[in-house]
């Protein structure tokens, strides 16, 4: 068991990447699809035991280091060195929390697609995708070092494109996944073009190393603002938001939550790099307070282009962008006032404990519409919601997780998306009053805009095409009826959820000495 | 050694990003998109490099070292990572785009458009 939690940081990640390339063999042998899926669920089972383990023991220890290529996790700094020169993985509690929400998602999704992709063509380099983007994404979640941080976004963003231009005979599809690429691969140049400002200055590339040694020149102000546009492009913050509707659009079910989920990954490199590459900054204020402009921007823009799309994923990934907004808000908040310990213990941390909670509720509410308008796509295939009439009759599962998803992410009692944004606006009324007010708006206007579709697709008098339409086959409903669980779950203990997993992360990302000091502690 | 040619490779760098972000954001055409982010890799990459360059140092290859100190090869294994990466994204794009061709027979971003709203 010790064994298992000491390496569990590279088996989640070497795991993933060896089924990757293990996944196509197995399909070319006699029935093989059967094997293949049995084989993506056993490891995906394995790697949820080894987050679980790891998990419980970062909550319980403390921050977990590995380090490649040594015996032990304090060999960063060899004998005799003064630097960190190895490569390391550093798990904190924020770190831990991104996997949670991360190896939930990918196996709602895994289920969801077992079904969905059946039939269709390229299977195997669908897993294969799959679960490629999945060690993308854990390796930037627990990635100790800059150059590492630019290695897996890439992976996580080459996969991610493939994923969303897999429909390759349509050309909204390619379209969405070039945009897709486009964008990462841009972003991606930029976090280099910063790591190499940031390894001219200081000889090290780990982050820990990094924030010890940091001098806030004006050479570090402009890495940190490439990392920013870089993060903020990869996480679909307004105004750099345009490639989030058209991806998140044409991407096959399975995919669409991983993709978002990708997104919340590029979020939690932007905090990992505001708060703790860059943290103890004189004018953290500055910062936050453009943290929460872009999160209020998000809000508004994204909410208001959402209420007059009539294709109903395109309407939910502009949703999604203003859910993103609330995370940045809240987290903004904390971070604006993080140099001041009486606002930081009033409003502040429960504020950040707020947008950090958004993002696992968010995932998980967006992730099942996701799937349930994609449920709809599979029985009728349009996504256009003035096509659409009268489905509740047939797809009551569908429509029933719809209302989950729909109740949760306008904030209403007692599901999970009520919990976060409740945190949100009682902190930041202490905060801003006008945000608040804000943000309630937009919580209004999103609950008008999915009511309107529920009308529009589930009710009605029944259609004459869709009279044969049937319910999805059962292993999408189990992908589904995970997160839904997950939802109501969350509504009903948001306290037990906010102190066991949320907490720690708030804390992870405010102690930014003991990030320090996991790795540089043993410098004399 | 101030020399003001030790700063050639940084202006070449900064030339480079300079033209790719202009063709990136001015250009309609598709192939010419991929050729502008191909410039913008090697201007970071060049960057990257040109980092590393330590004047007399030696290469750190243990047999036949001549007397001197030796460049810890960091930034040229960075830029050899992230050589092979961007191969890869090339790659996907430059797919990407026959397909484009192959359904709207266009790659032209305004005409071969789907998206819109």
């Amino acid at each position: 068991m010790d064994f298992l939690v000491t390496n569990a940081p590279i088996l989640i990640v070497a795991l993933p990447l060896v089924a990757a390339f293990a996944i196509p063999l197995i399909s070319l042998s006699r029935g093989g699809d059967r094997g293949r899926n049995v084989f993506s669920l056993a490891i995906l089972g394995l790697i949820v035991f080894l987050v679980a383990i790891l998990a419980r023991d970062v909550h319980a220890v403390g921050i977990r280091v590995y380090t490649f290529g040594a015996t032990a996790a304090e060999l960063a700094i060899p004998h005799g060195y003064t630097v960190p020169v190895r490569i390391i993985f550093e798990v904190d509690g924020m770190s831990i929390f991104m996997g949670l929400v991360i190896t939930i998602v990918a196996l709602a999704s895994l289920i969801y697609s077992l079904h969905f992709m059946k039939g269709q063509t390229g299977q195997a380099r669908f897993y294969s995708l799959m679960f490629l983007l999945y060690a993308g994404m854990m390796g930037l979640a627990f990635t100790g070092d800059m150059f590492n941080l630019f290695v897996f976004l890439e992976i996580a963003s080459i996969a991610g494109a493939a994923l969303a231009a897999y429909r390759t005979n349509r050309a909204d599809a390619v379209e969405g996944g070039f945009k897709y690429i486009v964008i990462s691969a841009i972003s991606a140049l930029l976090v280099l073009f910063a790591i190499g400002i940031l390894y001219a200055q200081y000889n090290v590339l780990s982050i820990a190393a990094i924030a010890h040694f940091m001098q806030h020149t004006t050479l570090d102000m402009i890495a940190l603002g490439l990392l920013a546009i870089a993060l903020v492009m990869k996480l679909a913050g307004v105004p750099l938001h345009m490639w989030a509707p058209d991806t998140y659009t044409v991407a096959p079910a399975g995919t669409t939550p991983m993709i978002l989920a990708a997104s919340y990954t590029s979020m939690y490199a932007l905090y990992r790099v505001t708060f703790t590459l860059y943290g103890g900054l004189i004018n953290t204020t500055t910062i936050g307070w453009i943290v929460i402009i872009v999160g209020v921007l998000s809000m508004f823009i994204g909410v208001m282009m959402a209420v007059h799309q009539t294709d109903i994923k395109r309407m939910m990934a502009y949703h999604a962008i203003s859910q993103g907004g609330y995370m940045l808000l809240g987290v903004g908040v904390g971070l604006a006032v993080i140099t001041n310990p009486a606002a930081l213990a009033n409003y502040g941390r429960d504020a950040m404990n707020g947008g950090i909670f958004h993002i696992i509720n968010h995932v998980f509410y967006k992730a099942l519409l996701f799937m349930t308008a994609e449920a709809i796509f599979f029985r009728i295939g349009t996504r256009d919601t003035n096509k659409m009439g009268g489905l509740a009759r047939n797809m009551k599962w569908t429509a029933a997780f719809y209302v989950i998803g729909a109740l949760a992410i306008s904030g209403i009692p007692p599901f999970n998306g009520f919990a976060s944004k409740l945190l949100i606006y009682e902190t930041v009324l202490k905060f801003s009053p006008v945000l608040s007010v804000i943000a309630m708006f937009v919580s209004l206007v999103t609950l008008a805009s999915f009511t309107k579709v529920f009308y529009a697709a589930f009710t009605g008098p029944e259609l004459p095409a869709y009279k044969k339409v049937k319910e999805v086959p059962k292993s999408m409903i189990i992908g589904m009826s995970i997160l839904a669980a997950f939802i109501i779950f969350f509504g009903i203990f948001p306290g037990l959820i906010v102190n066991t997993i949320v907490a720690p992360a708030t804390n992870a990302l405010i102690d930014q000495a003991g990030y320090i000091n996991a790795v540089m502690g043993a410098v004399p | 050694m101030e020399n003001i040619a030790d700063n050639f490779p940084f202006v070449a760098s900064a030339l480079l990003l300079a033209v790719a972000f202009y063709i990136v954001i001015f250009r309609k055409n598709l192939i010419k998109l991929i050729m502008g982010i191909a410039m913008m890799a090697s201007g970071v990459n060049l960057f990257i490099v040109a980092l590393g360059y330590r004047t007399g140092g030696n290469a750190p290859i243990y047999t036949d070292v001549p007397p001197g100190p030796m460049v810890l090869s960091v930034p040229q294994a960075l830029t050899l990572t992230s050589i092979v990466i961007n191969v890869a994204v090339l790659a996907l794009m430059l797919t990407m785009v026959i397909h484009t061709y192959r359904n709207t027979g266009d790659i032209d971003s305004e005409k071969s458009r789907k998206l819109k709203g």
